[in-house]
Parts: structure tokens; sequence; C-alpha cells
């Protein structure tokens, strides 16, 4: 009988660990157990990213629909390419979307925000967004304002 | 002169034959363990001793040091008007290193200390070589058992001190002093990220599992079997476990999160 209550009681610690690895996963960071969506490849060229990193969000109107996946440097036009990874199921962008570098909040991340166009033809994987608007450099804005040259 | 050279090569010597010695010792633990009916009952039997005992102030200091860990934060936080980040700093600060190293610290000292000193007294009252006379090997009876507990407690140990830390975090920050709880959720399920923090949590919580008890079973096997022998040895037990604990620890840090 000892033996047998002892087993329950090392069962339920062991059930208990589970338990908090699960906590761990799923509460704490927010494990999603849909994170493999499937996902087409788009490609958007900037001037200046501005501290935009891998794994940033792509949202449209506020809407998370897609991740940065990889940044690199085109050498023919010394700007930088960005390839993003947009949901499948967000397959009606138009080809003359706007991308542009944002802030969320003042000191927050950056993110890619897409402002949708007009056009009737949809980007499809592989496409490349004309389009593009870089990053607001604080620094660069305060040093044209500081310096009387600001024309806006 | 040469009586110091003597000396410390005697030491350098002696050193060289106790880490020998550990790492055989090691090795047949971890090979020793039978799964058959009667060694699973064994382990078990250690796994309740030494995992299940220590639940108790596992809990209890996880959730304070999450509580002291919401309330530090918020007071500074608060300053920056940027109370609701408590969240991701209460968390990733438990996931990341108190979790694991607190486990650590309490597990040598609750369960390490335990386990030395039962089996150094098994030697002094030699019932380990009354084992081997009666053609029972005591690695396998004895110490494989308690090896492998030690080894599958601490993570699982670790994983409930986290849940609770965050918990008693929340307790303070969001019951307490009113960090909206919305917030406090989103920011930390966006800042802790399950393979970079949770999972390399987890590993530091292995191995230092696996130092914490190798150093508790070896100091009880290998100690001088007198009252004093048993007394010195599980001092050494609680003091190596903490010192290689807090050095592994920033070893691991350095290659997980220093970005080398």
């Amino acid at each position: 009988m000892y033996q047998r209550s002892m087993e329950l009681v090392v069962g339920v610690f062991i059930l208990l660990g589970a338990l908090a690895m699960v906590f761990l996963a799923l509460q704490v960071s927010g494990l999603s157990l849909d994170s493999q969506r499937a996902t087409y490849k788009v490609y958007a060229q900037f001037d200046d990213l501005g501290g935009l990193n891998v794994r940033g969000r792509v949202s449209l109107a506020g809407v998370t629909i897609g991740r940065v996946n990889n940044v690199s440097l085109d050498k023919e036009s010394y700007s930088a390419l960005v390839e993003l990874e947009i949901y499948t199921e967000v397959d009606n962008l138009s080809t003359d979307s706007v991308a542009s570098i944002q802030t969320s909040g003042l000191l927050g991340d950056k993110y890619i925000a897409i402002s949708v166009g007009a056009d009737e033809e949809y980007l499809a994987d592989g496409d490349t967004i004309f389009d593009t608007q870089s990053a607001l450099n604080l620094e660069k804005l305060i040093g044209a304002f500081a310096s009387g040259q600001a024309d806006f | 002169m040469i009586d110091f050279i003597r000396r410390s090569g005697r030491s350098g010597l002696d050193f060289c034959a106790a880490v020998g010695r550990a790492s055989i010792f090691l090795l047949r633990a971890i090979v020793g363990l039978s799964l058959s009916g009667k060694g699973l009952k064994l382990l078990a039997r250690q796994i309740y001793r030494v995992g299940v005992l220590s639940l108790i102030i596992i809990i209890v200091s996880g959730l304070f040091i999450g509580m002291v860990l919401g309330l530090q934060g918020y007071s500074i936080l608060v300053d920056y008007g940027s109370e609701q980040a408590v969240g991701q700093m209460v968390a990733l600060t438990l996931v990341r290193e108190l979790g694991p190293v607190v486990t650590a610290l309490l597990f040598a000292g609750r369960a390490g200390s335990a386990l030395t000193a039962e089996i150094g007294l098994m030697k002094a009252t030699e019932q380990l070589s009354s084992m081997e006379m009666m053609g029972v090997d005591p690695l396998k009876r004895v110490i494989a058992p308690r090896f492998w507990a030690g080894f599958i407690s601490m993570p699982i140990l670790a994983a409930i001190f986290s849940m609770v830390g965050i918990f008693g975090g929340m307790l303070i920050s969001v019951d307490w002093l009113g960090v909206y709880d919305g917030a406090f959720w989103s920011n930390m399920q966006k800042a802790v990220e399950f393979n970079n923090d949770v999972i390399n949590g987890m590993i530091k919580a292995v191995v230092f599992g696996w130092v914490c008890t190798w150093i508790a079973v070896f100091q009880g096997y290998d100690l001088v079997p007198t009252s004093e022998g048993i007394s010195a040895a599980t001092t050494k037990t609680v003091v190596y476990s903490s010192l290689s604990v807090l050095g592994l620890d920033f070893l691991l840090t350095a290659v997980m999160f220093g970005g080398i």
C-alpha cells in the first residue's frame, strides 16, 4: 500500500512538471500550434532599413499577415533586399501595394506596414513590391531640422 | 622547497585521480540503471525522495522570488511609464536565469546533502561492502537510481519553479499593483520565445541537475567512512555544487545568449 501511494505521488509530480512545461510553452512564450502556417514569398527593396530585424512583423491595417524572413544587401543598387513571408490566406494584395517601415510606439520594434493599392492584379510568390518607403530616421530628421534644411 | 614541490605534486595527482574515479563512477552509474520492474520501483522511490519532497521548498521560494521580482520590476518600470513590461521582465528573468539557478542551489542544499549523508552513512556502516559480499552491485542497487532520480527531477522542479514564480509576479503586479493583465500577458508572450528562452532554460536545468547529483552521489560514495568524513563530505557537496552551478551558468549563458 505504501509503495502504491508513493508511485501515485511520483506520477503526480511528473505530470505537474509536464503541466509546467505546457504552461511555459503556451501561456508564457505564446507558442501557437499553428505557427507553421503556409506562406508565399514577396520581395521588397528599401533604401534604409533603420533597424528592421529578421522575424519582424508584416502587418496590414494593424493585423499581422506575415513576417520578415531574410534581409540582405542588393549589390547592384546598393539597397536592402527584404524577403517577406506572407500567409497564403492573404492572397489578394494588389501589385501596386506600398510597403513602408514603421515603428510600433516611439521606441518599439520596427515592422513593415503594407497598404493596398488599386490594381486588379495580385502579388504572387516571388513577386517584388516596387513602391516602398524607408524607415523614418529620427537622427537624420533632427539633424535636418537643426541645420534649418527641413523641407516639411 | 623540495617538500613544497612534493606536496603540490601529490595533491595534483590526488586531484587527477579523484576526477578519474568520479568519471568512471559516473559512467557506471549511468549505465547501471535497470529498467526492469524492480529497478523502476527503486527509481520511483528515489524520485519521491529527491523530487517530490523538494517540491514544497521549490514552490514556496518560487512564489516569493516571483513576487519580489514583480514588486521590484514595477517600482523601477513605473518611473518610465512602462509598467506593462513587468510581465516580460519577470518571465525572462525566471525562465532564463533564476528558475534553473535557484532551483539548482536549493536542490543542492535540500536533496544533494541528503544524498551524500545517506550514501556516506551506508558506507560508514559497511552496508555497501556487505551488499558486495552478497553479490549485489551497490552501484546498480544504490547509486544508479539515486543518480537518475536527481537527473529526472531537476528539470521538472525548475519548470515548476518558473511557473510558480510567474504566477507570483502576476499576483503582485496585476492583482495588487493594478497592471492591466492583458498587457502583462501579451508583452510576456511577445518577448519570450519558446526555442530561445524556454528550451535554453531547460537545457540549463538538465545540466545543473546532472552536475549537482553527480557531485552529491560521488561525495557520498568516496568519503572517509567516519562521522567527520560524512560531515566534511556533506559540506563539500553543497559548496562544490553551488560553485559549479554558478560557474556553469555563466558559461552556458555566454554560449546561449552572449551571441558568441
